[in-house]
């Protein structure tokens, strides 16, 4: 058989195969799509310092609150986040409240500094959950006398305004009687183009250039008609290194709203009560 | 002339250098797309046995709390002996389990390490529970300063557990499925399957007194 007629029957087989492997891609896709939803609860955005997703405070409590926590942050880049939340959904409160400091990314990534005041009124429990930075300074059993003695008392007569704000107070008071013992200096945290990406995305581009170059001057000493090889060539690599990269450029979330995480995590340190 | 007597002894050698190049362009975008997959094993590997040491971390603390606990119980309840002695006992052989290195990859070893543990916790549920009966006990500060030490240690482990029990499906999955499998075949043949928790009845929820 001549050329034409063997590029004719792969044509062929190659057309007959298209359609099923076409499905097996879009089922394969849409089972991946249906295996990333996973059973995680629904929780609240960070708004503030102070989310009031269970509507307890008034504006004015709220802002005072949330002044008293900035000053704080501030002074030792701290940082403690007070969540209220309607439901827990059916998890305990130790559990939510750690996923929900995990999601929020409370304190410095580095020092893990972040501490979380939780309160579910729907379900009656409070928890302080602190950061593996801060459980030196905020121990389990002082979290839990500061919710038994400070919160607990004013939740049941309903003042949550009141409970919340003693609660944070006895937290600032701890944390920055450990901040002058340990002589923490307050750091401003610098968004600043890190400059080792830069430095790696700069060897990418002269790679490739090298190569392009090479193959150009390659394909150019043999015959003009058959260039294709080398540039398909070329496209084979600029695929690979942009898959390889690109996860470079995807933290630094977009929170609005001039408060965001720092990316620290918490390891279930502190305590819970409930009222 | 024919195109078969120009392309003889022309065809070769740039025939060659195209395939050549072509390799080349292959090799660097298989390097490039592959650094990162080669990395991948010996990158969760680590992160599961950081969060290993973590969780042994955690019942190393809650192992620490213990003799406190045992002496402050038995100031006040000293009818409780047995709950208390069975206590002692069970805290001994959970930190007596020789941990090193093979633990997280022999079956065997990692089952005598989670039941010891497991052992411990049910030990220690048992008599937080008859602490229950003795109200002097329950109101002493020492008591309730070391039960909250205890709670927090116990969320801890769950959580410290929550975690290994993540890095480690992470790393199994990437060695047990292709590619990983091959390139760990090639540059990691020490590289094993690692062992995850199991979960059993009286180990769900952590020992808690409700007052």
């Amino acid at each position: 058989m001549g050329p034409g007629e063997a590029r004719r029957r792969g044509a062929g087989a190659f057309a007959v195969l298209l359609r099923p492997i076409a499905t097996l891609v879009v089922l394969l896709a849409v089972f991946a799509a249906a295996q990333a939803g996973a059973a995680e609860p629904d929780l609240p955005k960070l708004t503030g310092r102070v989310t009031d997703a269970a509507g307890l405070l008034s504006p004015e409590a709220r802002s005072g609150i949330e002044a008293r926590l900035k000053a704080h942050e501030d002074k030792t880049t701290d940082q403690v986040v007070v969540a209220t939340v309607p439901t827990l959904q059916g998890l305990t409160v130790e559990d939510y409240a750690n996923r929900l400091f995990r999601a929020w990314g409370l304190g410095d990534k580095a020092k893990n500094n972040g501490a979380l005041l939780l309160v579910a009124p729907a379900e009656r429990k409070v928890r302080i959950e602190v950061g593996y930075g801060l459980e030196g300074a905020l121990t389990d059993a002082l979290t839990k006398v500061i919710i038994t003695t400070a919160i607990a008392p004013k939740f049941k007569t309903g003042d949550f305004a009141g409970g919340i704000g003693a609660g944070i107070d006895a937290m600032l008071a701890v944390l920055d009687r450990d901040a002058d013992a340990w002589q923490r200096r307050a750091k401003v945290r610098e968004d600043s183009a890190d400059p080792g990406q830069v430095v790696i995305w700069l060897i990418v581009i002269l790679v490739l250039v090298f190569v392009v170059w090479r193959m150009s001057g390659g394909s150019g000493r043999g015959r003009l008609g058959r260039g294709r090889l080398g540039r398909g060539g070329g496209f084979i690599v600029v695929p690979g290194a942009g898959g390889g990269w690109s996860g470079g450029f995807s933290d630094g979330g977009g929170f609005g709203g001039g408060f965001s995480g720092g990316g620290g995590s918490s390891g279930g340190g502190g305590a819970s009560g409930d009222w | 002339m024919s195109a078969s007597a120009m392309s003889g002894p022309r065809l070769r050698p740039s025939f060659l250098g195209r395939v050549l190049t072509a390799l080349a362009a292959m090799l660097v975008a298989g390097c490039l797309s592959g650094c990162g997959a080669i990395n991948r094993v010996p990158t969760l590997e680590e992160q599961a046995k950081s969060s290993w040491s973590e969780v042994q971390n955690q019942y190393q603390r809650r192992a620490d709390l213990i003799p406190n606990l045992v002496e402050t119980v038995k100031g006040y309840a000293k009818q409780e002996q047995e709950t208390l002695t069975r206590v002692v006992e069970a805290r001994a052989k959970a930190t007596s389990v020789t941990i090193d290195a093979s633990t997280i990859t022999d079956p065997e070893k990692f089952r005598q390490y989670q039941d010891a543990q497991n052992q411990l916790s049910g030990a220690l549920g048992r008599l937080l529970s008859t602490v229950e009966a003795y109200p002097d006990l329950k109101s002493n500060q020492n008591f309730l300063a070391l039960q909250s030490q205890l709670e927090g240690t116990e969320n801890r482990i769950t959580v410290a557990r929550r975690d290994y029990i993540g890095a480690v499906r992470a790393y199994n999955t990437e060695v047990r499925t292709i590619p990983g499998r091959w390139i760990a075949a090639v540059f990691y043949p020490d590289a094993k399957p690692m062992e995850t928790f199991t979960a059993t009845p009286e180990s769900e929820r952590p020992p808690s007194v409700k007052f």
